[in-house]
């Protein structure tokens, strides 16, 4: 019963925070939305028995949603001023979504206690491995059954990297100027001025 | 030794990758003037995988022995003739490109090493007896090819041909996974044997869709009407030796790996995804041949006439038979000389200068002031029109033969129709050649490089070629037979 109370949380708050991202016309607001979003996907991961991905999840989507977050800060012309205005104001509401995500963090670790989700019986090469954990179960086959593919999708890193690289790495020299003593020093003047005797009223041709 | 026998198998793409990872190595140490030397070690690396491939190829391997990695990797005689045809292709575009990018001196070695990188995903694609499989390779070539579209990173056309070919083909990705999914769900495994096991008889109506969408992906792929509206676009933008590489090698990448899922896992619901294929043929062959007409630019047209050639490649796979995927491969390598053949052409179309020219007007009387590359230009046309003596006619002929058995005559009458409209233009370019006044702009001189391609091209698609295909043949009857003794 818990667990069915726990997903029923999880998946309302998945799909509320995800309207909110879109809808909130602030975004930094959005961002704070998407994490939300985030760590209430990772519960339901758990609910299912996949911590591994909970984990993952969290580490890798709510890290990069961080780094996204620096970015959004720093390219946006945000007033902080304003942001912070109603701190006072919406106190209790910070209160109370804190409490309700301490609720979530009860809720969630209790119902995993109480057993996972039963959604299907899991049979073929995406069974898991009996009595192991996810990450050996994960392993298992990602570096045996599946050790070609995982080496392929490694290139299509490797290739995403050298793209990036080729399309927007500029030689420094050429984008900015740079002091070449040597070519200062060994500068004569009969290669910087020249003698000129302009007819009058002619004007000069350079 | 499992895993001994099938890295044994994947050895010629374990050759391209390491060589593809030493070179970027030597890329990042010692910079852009490496750029030939690096061009040179990635074609002799294409040529020593195309050597390891062919033995495959001439014993006609199939069966269980050219499995490997539990039935994600198939290193038959079907994979082998492709991946020859698209080595000697990518090894051609590494040729042609130094003296196009030269000019603007922006040749760097990352070009060899994309190609490199593209290709090892070529080799992957047409080996693919897995779902995943066939995403990895499909992805690492896109990615690779999005890179190199936009190469020319100054030129503004070049970088929206790039933008373009990447939106349009993530979105292709996606609407392939999301099939690739359906068909999971629906079937309960990823790989070719299990999803054709499973697809027999009555089929679900989500299994339709997860076929209809990995063949729409596919098609977005293969440039086939109704998802072809990238292909002039990019073809125009991206630098000719880029343009020359999409036109030839992932072509041949993309057809082989959409005969092999449609044959292989879907090989039990031929007649579902057989009036898929027979429509984007149909499709293909008209709107290329009728697109084509109003084009100024001869790169756009390049663009159409490949589009309306795939639609003659999907006829023999439409006839669904051992004899019309034999026709597909002969129509198939037929293809890539002729379509290398014009654009290598189109790269020897420069003024004085060295500014490539690329439209109508710049090869007005180009007999009279360059008669040798004119007379190339005129046997390639008439070949891609399928005008007898020349070989582009016997690709045709083969095609349109396996269609008649395979009971498909009225879309082979409908095919022959559509290639007399394609006629017009091909026709329209030797008259421009051959009868419009002289306006003598094409002066720059071409190295031997290109002129050795343009000749080898014109005298294998001369009457000449037919001593040829009879070992030809025999080639490609191995490999259609390797695909469906496969399956």
């Amino acid at each position: 019963m818990i667990q069915v109370i726990a997903f029923y949380l999880f998946a309302t708050l998945v799909i509320a925070s995800g309207v909110f991202t879109i809808m909130s016309r602030n975004p930094v607001h959005s961002v704070l939305w998407l994490i939300l979003a985030f760590f209430n996907a990772a519960g339901l991961m758990v609910m299912v028995g996949a911590e591994f991905i909970a984990v993952l999840l969290v580490i890798v989507y709510v890290g990069a949603v961080a780094v996204l977050f620096l970015f959004v800060v720093m390219m946006l012309d945000i007033d902080f001023a304003e942001l912070r205005a109603g701190f006072i104001k919406n106190f209790p509401l910070g209160i109370a979504i804190a409490l309700v995500l301490l609720a979530e963090l009860v809720l969630g670790m209790g119902a995993y206690r109480a057993g996972i989700l039963e959604l299907g019986t899991p049979d073929g090469t995406a069974a898991p491995l009996l009595g192991e954990t996810n990450i050996e179960s994960l392993g298992a086959l990602m570096y045996d059954r599946y050790l070609f593919l995982f080496e392929g999708a490694g290139m299509i890193l490797l290739v995403a990297m050298i793209g990036a690289i080729v399309l927007t790495h500029r030689d420094l020299k050429t984008t900015r100027g740079h002091q070449n003593i040597n070519k200062q020093v060994s500068r004569r003047p009969e290669d910087a001025t020249v003698m000129k005797q302009p007819e009058i009223g002619k004007g000069i041709e350079l | 030794m499992e895993l001994h026998s099938s890295l044994t198998l994947v050895l010629p793409e374990i050759v391209i990758a390491i060589s593809a990872l030493l070179l970027v190595l030597v890329t990042a140490y010692v910079g852009d003037k490496t750029a030939r030397l690096v061009s040179i070690l990635a074609a002799t690396t294409l040529g020593t995988a195309a050597v390891m491939v062919a033995p495959a190829l001439f014993e006609g391997a199939a069966g269980p022995d050219t499995v490997a990695f539990n039935g994600q990797f198939y290193a038959d005689s079907f994979a082998s003739f492709a991946k020859i045809l698209i080595y000697l292709a990518a090894i051609a575009c590494l040729l042609i490109a130094p003296s196009f990018f030269n000019r603007l001196s922006a040749f760097k070695p990352e070009y060899p090493v994309l190609i490199l990188l593209a290709t090892l995903g070529m080799s992957v694609m047409v080996s693919a007896g897995d779902l995943i499989t066939l995403y990895i390779g499909l992805e690492l070539n896109s990615l690779a090819a999005y890179v190199l579209a936009s190469f020319l990173r100054n030129d503004t056309r070049s970088a929206e041909a790039g933008l373009k070919y990447f939106v349009l083909g993530a979105l292709a990705s996606g609407i392939l996974l999301y099939g690739m999914s359906l068909v999971y769900g629906f079937t309960g495994t990823t790989s070719f044997e299990g999803v054709r096991a499973a697809l027999t008889g009555e089929m679900s109506t989500g299994a339709l869709f997860g076929v209809i969408f990995v063949l729409a992906g596919l098609a977005f792929k293969i440039s086939a009407v109704p998802f072809h509206m990238w292909t002039p676009d990019v073809y125009e933008g991206a630098p000719t030796p880029v343009t020359t590489f999409f036109a030839t090698a992932p072509k041949v990448a993309a057809i082989a790996l959409t005969a092999r899922v449609t044959l292989d896992a879907f090989g039990n619901q031929a007649d579902a995804w057989r009036q898929i294929v027979i429509f984007a043929a149909l499709a293909s062959i008209v709107l290329g041949a009728l697109g084509a007409i109003g084009q100024n630019n001869l790169k756009r047209l390049l663009a159409y006439s490949s589009i309306n050639n795939v639609g003659f490649i999907l006829i023999g796979l439409a006839a669904a038979t051992v004899a019309g995927l034999g026709a597909m491969l002969t129509y198939l390598a037929i293809y890539v000389v002729m379509s290398l053949g014009s654009f290598v052409a189109l790269l020897m179309l420069r003024d004085a200068e060295g500014v490539p020219l690329e439209t109508f007007d710049d090869i007005a009387g180009l007999s009279t002031t360059r008669p040798a590359i004119a007379w190339c230009l005129l046997l390639l046309m008439f070949s891609l029109a399928g005008i007898p003596p020349l070989l582009g006619f016997w690709g045709k002929f083969v095609v349109f033969q396996a269609a008649v058995e395979a009971d498909l005559v009225v879309l082979a009458a409908i095919g022959i129709a559509a290639s007399v409209i394609g006629a017009f233009y091909y026709i329209k370019f030797v008259k421009v050649m051959f009868f419009d006044d002289a306006v003598d702009r094409v002066q720059g001189k071409s190295d031997a490089g290109h002129w050795v391609l343009l000749v080898l091209s014109a005298v294998i698609i001369s009457p000449l070629g037919y001593l040829a295909m009879r070992w030809l043949g025999g080639l490609t009857d191995n490999a259609a037979a390797a695909l469906f003794l496969a399956s």
